[in-house]
């Protein structure tokens, strides 16, 4: 039973095609703890795809205003310089995962490949709607982000497929993302938004996290918000503000369980939503 | 490149060690302590909540628990063992005595791996950087207090020192 190393997506593939039951590893902060546990044991090879220098890195396109991230970049790379002026809430999402130990492992196509409906990039990947790119043997697929979240810790992959990247817009506006837990770091979301104020298509995206199945979006929220806020300086009248957070609210499909109640978290991520549209003109960040 | 999940050569702080007989998922941390005596990293949570077993594998900080040790190959990787060669401790160690940042000690060798790594990066970091760069090392004697201050003393004396 090998560990595999592979230094490209086309030998990385290749592995998956002859066995397609190989466990898929990147910075191995999910799948460890479960075998630490004894709750899983990669039964065939293993392929560690954090020596790929395609996943590794991310490409910025100008002409298309998107940013391509490779799915083994981590959390640490994407909270500081270049990733994080263009997607900040990006940013911010990783900042929240974990402790220093963790995000300079963990990698956004882990997140994606776990698929928790905590995982704390998804609500930013769903509210930017971000493509996902896949491969496998047979070649290269793409797929929006909230058809590849199929529900909780289940994805669209095939066997023999892996994740290659994420692609989103650098949007012109305003994004933020903040999450409800029991202490500053290493604490999985009870509750997460992430708000998008896209100011170049007049168009708002909120995505919510920890508070159903997968990811969630709040269509009547986002309508409601993209013809009350006044878009040249982002402000929005109070009651409009209060009538957004409680359809951000109505949207949400949480449970009860030994993070939360269902009803907190529906409180939670109705303020959490208000409290990210109130900083884009407050010029108020976290902490 | 292809390796043997049971047989495979580490380079731990400078030594190529050879592992024999591992299992296929094994954790870098229970090499380091059940395969080659480097008891020095701590074992408590394994599954990345309490740094104890923090390490650094291709000069990045991790939690050795999360990583799957025949994924370390070809990888510089120093554990507490090889911060201070020839028994001599180094500067953070000094300080974490001297400012009694050490209680029971089973978070020490973590944190002060840590603190090196911290240190590296950021020469002059304020308490609530400490703080956040430390809060996936948990200690449960100091209360954290007298570990940042061991922090700050050392970032001075390095700071004066270089000046």
């Amino acid at each position: 039973m090998p560990v595999h190393l592979p230094d490209s997506v086309a030998a990385a593939v290749a592995l998956l095609a002859q066995e397609p039951s190989a466990t898929v590893l990147a910075g191995g902060t999910d799948l460890m703890v479960e075998v630490n546990d004894g709750h899983r044991r990669p039964s065939a090879s293993v392929v560690a795809v954090n020596r790929i220098a395609e996943l590794r890195s991310w490409h910025h396109d100008p002409t298309t205003s998107t940013l391509t991230i490779g799915s083994a970049v981590s959390y640490r790379e994407m909270l500081e310089g270049p990733l994080a002026a263009m997607v900040p809430s990006l940013a911010q999402a990783a900042r929240t995962v974990g402790s220093p130990q963790i995000r300079n492992a963990g990698t956004l196509g882990g997140n994606l490949g776990t698929c928790s409906p905590a995982g704390d990039a998804l609500p930013v990947l769903s509210a930017l709607e971000g493509v996902v790119e896949v491969a496998s043997a047979a070649g290269r697929r793409t797929l929006a982000v909230s058809d590849f979240m199929v529900g909780v810790k289940r994805t669209a992959l095939q066997p023999g497929e892996m994740i290659v990247s994420v692609t989103v817009p650098v949007v012109d506006g305003w994004q933020a993302y903040a999450k409800v837990g029991v202490r500053n770091a290493m604490v999985i979301a009870v509750a997460s938004a992430c708000v998008v104020l896209d100011r170049g298509h007049q168009r708002v995206a909120v995505a919510l996290g920890s508070v159903g199945p997968t990811v969630l979006r709040c269509p009547d929220a986002e309508q409601q918000l993209s013809d009350a806020i006044d878009w040249s300086t982002l402000d929005v009248a109070p009651g409009e503000l209060e009538r957004f957070g409680e359809l951000v609210s109505a949207a949400s499909r949480p449970i009860t369980d030994h993070r939360s109640s269902a009803d907190y978290r529906r409180h939670a991520v109705g303020v959490l939503a208000k409290r990210l549209v109130r900083r884009a003109t407050s010029g108020e960040v976290a902490a | 490149m292809n390796r043997d999940a049971d047989h495979y050569v580490l380079h731990v702080n400078g030594v190529e060690r050879e592992v024999t007989d591992s299992w296929l998922g094994e954790s870098l941390l229970d090499v380091l302590r059940d395969r080659l005596g480097l008891v020095g990293t701590k074992g408590a949570c394994e599954q990345g909540e309490c740094g104890s077993c923090s390490v650094m594998v291709d000069d990045v900080l991790v939690c050795s628990c999360l990583v799957m040790a025949a994924t370390a190959v070809d990888q510089p990787i120093v554990t507490i063992e090889g911060i201070a060669p020839a028994g001599v401790p180094s500067d953070v160690q000094t300080a974490f005595v001297e400012a009694g940042a050490v209680q029971c000690g089973f978070c020490t060798p973590g944190l002060i791996v840590a603190v090196h790594d911290l240190l590296e990066r950021v020469a002059a970091p304020s308490d609530t950087e400490i703080r956040e760069e430390l809060a996936g090392n948990v200690c449960r004697c100091t209360g954290y207090g007298r570990i940042v201050d061991a922090v700050q003393h050392v970032a001075l004396q390095r700071r004066s020192a270089g000046s």
